[in-house]
């Protein structure tokens, strides 16, 4: 991932004037923003989610009302949980990136700020394990629901058998 | 199981628990709807689904990158073109790869034309949702023509696989041009003909004007995208929000509508129809004869890095993110598909309607659930 | 009563149903390639003919199959409802005449007897719907009691107006006082009123949402199959016939206007081939409304019947009357009614919900749209 920081920086002029008042908005000192490809990207702790969530949303030069997608990567000894956040009315889009232990994967659920997060975090949960708190009904979504172990993880093994 | 029997204090009547089960013929698809009513009368509903999931995503791990867009042929088996292109969009934008411009314009010429076939086929299925038996076969003879033309270029009517990374499998055939202008122009009349048949019709308005209005804030909320937030009155496309392509070459409108119910819906399709085909002949104009491949390597490598990549399907917001560790096999691929999201909304939808209403409803999201459970 | 007497009866029963039963069938080959003639391809096309010999592979089909009975039925009732149904469509029969002379018996109170006894078949869906343990069933089987209940009302004023203008209820005197003019002419709100009302109780389009395929899957008949299923679609065609041959005699003149050339056995027969020519254009338009319109949702279906038919019936009835009553010349009577049936049409065009305008929806440039984000939501909302 630390190539990203070699990529051309290709913002556009929205996701520039941005990156130059989200620092003074988020008020966190310690968030490094970086720049992927032509997304604005932020990391931050597993606990910092839920209230940063709600100021981008709530804020009026932010105003990040759509949630575009929330998936999950697993790197072996971490979980990477990636938010993609649009705003139609200013038209700059930018990702938070939280990285979680594979050992205790437990986040603040954002499925009351938006309520688009409520599937993505199921499948979330159903697919790599993900323990979301206060999620109004974490169940499994795609698989049946007697199934047991979590298949998106790398871990699971994808062929049983031995291939010709 | 989340809905719960109501019993009324007195015990004397019991609200019914009525499952739209995986086999029905109106749930487009293995999907299953799960409705406690009152009599006629919707109190909760539940989706369930997962019935058609196949591991895409994992499976996507094990391919190399060109193998992977047949993988996305079948994620939206409607319109198949363009899943492939988000993908290609995708890995070329990680590969940092120029297109070259005839290879555009054919991938515009054929998404504009899965548009058309798609939204003929939700015409034919919503006719046969409110109970109108003709408008099934107008619109599958209207998809015929256009498989037909998929079939001369790309060898076979539904799975393409035809959009690869860095351009197009290969060039049209000589006979392309003509035959597209006359499926335009036949195309053309039959749009209006469905139009007719179906629009004006006193019990087709009867069933789905003022059913189910949605407002902006509840569409934008839920993740909701496509013809169905236009529907409710925000102007929004990620052709113009995020333009990609050659989409600022052409001259195109975006049908909007203003009160979220289901005729807007529908008649935003009808119009995104007609809108497609004006793409079409500028395209047809436009395009000139060129390299329709990049110049790039047999076996994509794509360099260490992710990226997300957002287009325009028939249903709405198609997203792709791709994280890749400099193998020949994608890391990570997460497909965010628009019915996926839209189908959220259908709890929220079906309060308080009818069973009947129900069934509209579900019909006019337009949802293939080959992309929803993936 | 003699035994010869009695003979003739019970041959002229079985002949009737004979007749019935190949109409029938053709009745379902007819639609088939009706319906799809319009939807634009061929139909049967590979049992005989064109498809011909369809209706027979289809009795065949239905006679051998095995019959699937769910386990948790109520058999009597799940056994005897198909009867329920089948038999006071067949009954009607016998008082509905094909010429002077060609019927099983005529009836002085021939209408009052259809109409009641047509009511009939309304128990056999309730105890279809409930005899099979089925959700949908019953949802099906209470969808179609109230609607079958509700246009009861109209389909008896739209008889009472004929029967008024007629001064009998007896059907052969009906025909034969149409034969200088046909009750269409006259009363045109008449016509209408009993076609919407007799699609309504056939429960065909638009009128078939109680079993609807797209949601109810079949309503109260989806348990049933082969040999049961084939009674009750058996029913639903013979009642099809006999509405289109009641509008024949009630509206359209029957076998006597106009009348036909020739004397004797010629004009019999012509006049019985001129009849049902017109019972065969009213099927094929019964069929024509099938293929175009989307089906109304039940309490629309309601709504419909109990706010619009019902009025209009009483205003027919009356104006009838005082016509008759006055002895006024008939054309003031057809004046009245298109008059009427001008100010229903422009009323339900006008209804506030259903805007017909197609301005709900507009067209932004695309080009426009690329450097214009929304502002805000407030802005854009035009509702």
């Amino acid at each position: 991932m630390e190539d990203q920081a070699n990529k051309t920086t290709a913002l556009n002029a929205a996701s520039q004037k941005l990156l130059g008042i989200l620092p003074s908005i988020l008020n966190q000192p310690t968030l490094q923003y970086r720049t992927n490809i032509d997304e604005l990207t932020v990391n931050l702790p597993g606990d910092l989610v839920h209230t940063i969530c709600k100021i981008l949303k709530t804020h009026t030069d932010t105003a990040f009302d759509y949630l575009t997608c929330l998936s999950v990567v697993d790197y072996e000894d971490i979980l990477e949980i990636n938010y993609h956040l649009f705003s139609y009315t200013k038209r700059h889009k930018m990702v938070l990136k939280c990285e979680l232990k594979s050992t205790d994967p437990t986040i603040s659920s954002i499925s009351n700020i938006w309520r688009a997060a409520n599937w993505f975090e199921r499948e979330a949960h159903d697919l790599f394990g993900v323990l979301f708190e206060d999620h109004p009904s974490l169940d499994r979504l795609l698989l049946p629901d007697d199934f047991e172990g979590n298949p998106g993880l790398k871990s699971y093994p994808l062929h049983e058998y031995k291939e010709w | 199981m989340k809905i719960s029997e109501n019993i009324n204090e007195s015990g004397s009547t019991v609200d019914m628990l009525i499952n739209m089960g995986p086999q029905h013929p109106s749930t487009h698809g293995v999907f299953r709807l799960v409705l406690q009513l009152d009599g006629e009368l919707i109190v909760d509903a539940e989706p369930h689904i997962g019935y058609l999931h196949r591991g895409s995503e994992k499976l996507c791990e094990t391919e190399s990158y060109s193998q992977v867009v047949t993988l996305f042929d079948r994620l939206d088996y409607v319109a198949n073109l363009n899943s492939e292109l988000a993908y290609c969009m995708a890995v070329e934008k990680l590969l940092e790869l120029q297109i070259p411009d005839r290879a555009w314009y054919i991938r515009t010429i054929l998404c504009e034309l899965n548009r058309i076939s798609s939204h003929m086929l939700f015409y034919g299925v919503y006719g046969l949702d409110v109970g109108a038996m003709t408008p099934v076969l107008y619109g599958f003879r209207e998809r015929e023509r256009i498989q037909s033309l998929f079939e001369q270029v790309t060898g076979a009517r539904m799975m393409h696989n035809y959009i690869r990374i860095g351009g197009v499998k290969e060039d049209t055939p000589p006979e392309f041009n003509g035959n597209l202008h006359t499926v335009v122009l036949e195309l053309e009349k039959a749009i209006e003909e469905c139009d007719e048949l179906l629009t004006q019709n006193e019990a087709f308005l009867a069933r789905t004007k003022n059913i189910s209005c949605l407002t902006i804030e509840d569409a934008i909320d839920f993740g909701v995208t496509g013809p169905i937030l236009r529907s409710t009155g925000l102007v929004e496309d990620v052709r113009i929000s995020e333009p990609y392509g050659i989409y600022d070459r052409f001259d195109f409108g975006i049908p909007i509508g203003s009160t979220g119910d289901c005729w807007d819906r529908y008649y935003i399709r009808m119009q995104e129809m007609r809108e497609s085909l004006s793409i079409i002949k500028q395209a047809i104009k436009q395009m000139e004869p060129g390299e329709v491949q990049a110049k790039m390597r047999r076996i994509v490598r794509p360099p260490k890095g992710e990226c997300f990549v957002r287009t325009e399907s028939p249903r709405g917001d198609l997203g792709v993110f791709l994280v890749s560790d400099g193998s020949q096999n994608p890391y990570r691929v997460k497909v965010r598909a628009p019915s996926f999201a839209n189908l959220q909304a259908i709890k929220h939808m079906l309060e308080g309607v009818y069973v009947a209403d129900a069934v509209v409803i579900l019909g006019s999201l337009d949802i293939v659930l080959g992309e929803v459970d993936r | 009563m003699t035994w010869e007497a009695i003979g003739w009866y019970v041959i002229g029963a079985f002949g009737l149903f004979i007749f019935l039963s190949i109409t029938v069938m053709f009745l379902t080959w007819i639609e088939r390639k009706f319906l799809a003639r319009i939807q634009q391809r061929m139909g049967p096309m590979r049992v005989g003919p064109h498809g011909t010999l369809q209706p027979i592979a289809d009795v065949i089909k239905l006679i051998t199959k095995e019959d699937i009975l769910p386990s948790w039925t109520d058999k009597p009732i799940y056994w005897l409802a198909p009867l329920a149904i089948f038999i006071p469509a067949i009954a009607i029969w016998v008082t509905i005449p094909f010429s002077e002379t060609l019927v099983l018996q005529n009836l002085d109170l021939g209408l009052l007897y259809i109409a009641a006894i047509s009511v009939l078949s309304v128990l056999g869906l309730v105890m279809a719907g409930w005899g099979s343990a089925n959700k949908y069933s019953m949802l099906g089987g209470l969808r179609a009691v109230g609607q079958l209940i509700s246009y009861e009302i109209p389909f008896i004023m739209a008889i009472l107006g004929v029967a008024i203008l007629s001064q009998s209820l007896s059907l052969i005197d009906i025909v034969n006082d149409q034969s200088a003019i046909a009750n269409i002419i006259v009363q045109p709100l008449g016509f209408l009123i009993f076609l919407a009302a007799g699609l309504a109780e056939l429960g065909r389009t638009p009128f078939d949402i109680h079993h609807a395929e797209s949601e109810v899957v079949g309503g109260p008949f989806v348990e049933y199959s082969g040999a049961h299923w084939a009674i009750i679609q058996l029913a639903e065609y013979v009642n099809t016939f006999a509405i289109a041959a009641l509008i024949a005699i009630l509206f359209l003149g029957g076998w006597s206007w106009p009348s036909m050339p020739f004397t004797g056995i010629t004009n019999d027969f012509l006049s019985l081939v001129w009849f049902l020519i017109k019972i065969y254009a009213v099927i094929l338009l019964i069929f024509w409304i099938r293929g175009t319109f989307p089906r109304l949702r039940i309490d629309q279906l309601m709504s419909f019947g109990w706010k619009v038919l019902v009025p209009v019936s009483f205003i027919n009835i009356v104006f009838t009357a005082i016509i008759r009553f006055y002895n006024l010349h008939w054309s003031i009577l057809t004046v009245i009614s298109l008059i009427s049936i001008g100010i229903i049409f422009y009323l339900i065009y006008k209804t506030p919900q259903k805007s017909r305008k197609k301005d709900s929806i507009r067209i932004i440039s695309a080009k426009d749209a690329v450097n214009n984000p929304p502002k805000n939501y407030g802005d854009i909302n035009v509702r």
